[in-house]
């Protein structure tokens, strides 16, 4: 099993005047599910984002190690899976296509029996052809899924992750984060107790507001 | 060939939803139908052509080479790409993309200043083809770079050209300059200078563009 450790070190994020949280020191392991919680606008998706290195933090550091080695900032991409409201995939083309084009662009070859029980798993199969933007939010938010797991990371990030979806995809992605929780570094941002009942600990943004 | 990937993603999005190619194909025919009308019978020099053409260039890139990182992020797959790709890869697609589509549209430009334009004649095009590919490239990576600025300030229409102009004025100057050397009939051997200048340029904004990008790209 490979190891996958991030380190959040004194990490502050400040917008303007406005300050989201100060100094987080947390330490995230492979084989556990972490929760963020906080309410709405208490800095959960910030703090994803920070973590995933699309953000740049106000002061101290995210540390993304894998295999005991630290990895550079500009490859964190390919051991990186998220899900987010705020992801948005390209509805000119169909889902097959997307997921062609983004192993394409990562470089890694493309797994077709991994990318088809993916499809299986979050019950897209018969509408895998399809340009995505026929698609509802819902049948959007599963394809969000399948783009984070396509290449297999190590880290999984999964910022309000069953938004637009009804039970059974709710159910679907519960079982997903149940198949993979021993093997993957999993983090839920939610404010949904439901989704918060999977992780065994949970981080509280709004504990860090001063 | 991840920045190749993109780059067909990129050509093969365009194609589907003509974000970029209609725009431009627009404002080709509009730039040029008003010059001809305003023109109407009088004989303009030479010189004043061959300025028009690069004045009808630079305006024509200015409508159309934004697209490659606007329309990312008006339709919000900037993460997506951050997601996928590190900055450079993004970059050098992004780039790839414009390259192609200001050879295609300055092309187009220079195929009708020939048809349409009776004062347009280059007696030494040793002097303009390579003058027009390197400023072609010019043009190309110094767009790239602006579009990446602007796509994340709110009033980009504005920003683009106003951004662009002082950093492609010494690259049009050049251009203009071997221009008139290509209508006099100047040889290649003579242009030396100015296609050294016109080169220079290229690898600077390149290097500049590498180097900044990192920095546009995160917010």
């Amino acid at each position: 099993m490979s190891n996958y450790t991030l380190e959040l070190k004194n990490l502050t994020k400040i917008f303007g005047r406005r300050l989201v949280f100060k100094d987080i020191n947390y330490k995230f392991e492979t084989g556990k599910v972490y929760g963020i919680a906080g309410s709405n606008g208490s800095g959960k998706s910030t703090l994803s984002k920070l973590i995933i290195g699309i953000s740049s933090p106000t002061s101290g550091k995210v540390l993304h190690k894998f295999n005991n080695s630290t990895l550079d900032a500009d490859y964190y991409h390919n051991h990186v899976g998220f899900v987010s409201p705020y992801l948005v995939l390209y509805d000119e083309f169909s889902a097959e296509e997307n997921i062609d084009y983004f192993s394409k662009i990562r470089g890694v070859q493309k797994d077709s029996s991994r990318i088809s029980s993916l499809f299986e798993e979050f019950n897209l199969t018969d509408r895998k052809t399809d340009l995505l933007k026929g698609y509802s939010s819902g049948m959007k938010q599963r394809m969000k899924f399948i783009f984070a797991l396509q290449h297999d990371p190590e880290l999984l990030i999964f910022d309000e992750p069953t938004s637009n979806l009804d039970s059974k995809g709710k159910e679907a992605v519960y079982n997903t984060v149940n198949r993979l929780k021993n093997n993957k570094l999993i983090i839920i941002a939610s404010n949904e107790d439901a989704d918060l009942k999977l992780c065994d600990n949970i981080i509280n943004v709004e504990e860090y507001k001063s | 060939m991840k920045a190749f990937a993109l780059f067909k993603k990129d050509w093969q999005s365009e194609l589907r939803t003509r974000y970029a190619i209609n725009a431009l194909a627009m404002f080709i025919l509009v730039t040029i139908s008003v010059i001809l009308f305003s023109i109407g019978q009088e004989n303009i020099s030479e010189y004043l052509t061959g300025g028009l053409l690069w004045v009808v260039i630079f305006f024509s890139a200015m409508s159309g080479l934004s697209r490659a990182f606007v329309s990312e992020e008006e339709r919000g797959t900037t993460l997506t790409l951050q997601l996928i790709a590190k900055p450079s890869t993004i970059f050098s697609g992004k780039l790839l993309f414009n390259v192609l589509l200001v050879f295609i549209m300055n092309t187009a430009i220079t195929i009708l200043f020939f048809l349409l334009f009776e004062s347009f004649i280059i007696r030494d095009s040793g002097t303009f083809i390579p003058s027009f590919i390197l400023g072609n490239i010019g043009i190309a990576v110094s767009s790239t770079i602006i579009a990446a600025i602007i796509s994340k300030a709110s009033s980009k229409g504005t920003l683009y050209p106003v951004l662009s102009f002082p950093i492609l004025l010494p690259l049009i100057l050049t251009l203009l300059e071997l221009t008139k050397f290509s209508i006099d009939g100047q040889p290649l051997d003579e242009s030396l200078i100015e296609l050294t200048v016109l080169f220079s340029y290229d690898m600077i904004m390149l290097t500049a563009g590498y180097m900044l990008f990192d920095f546009i790209w995160k917010d």
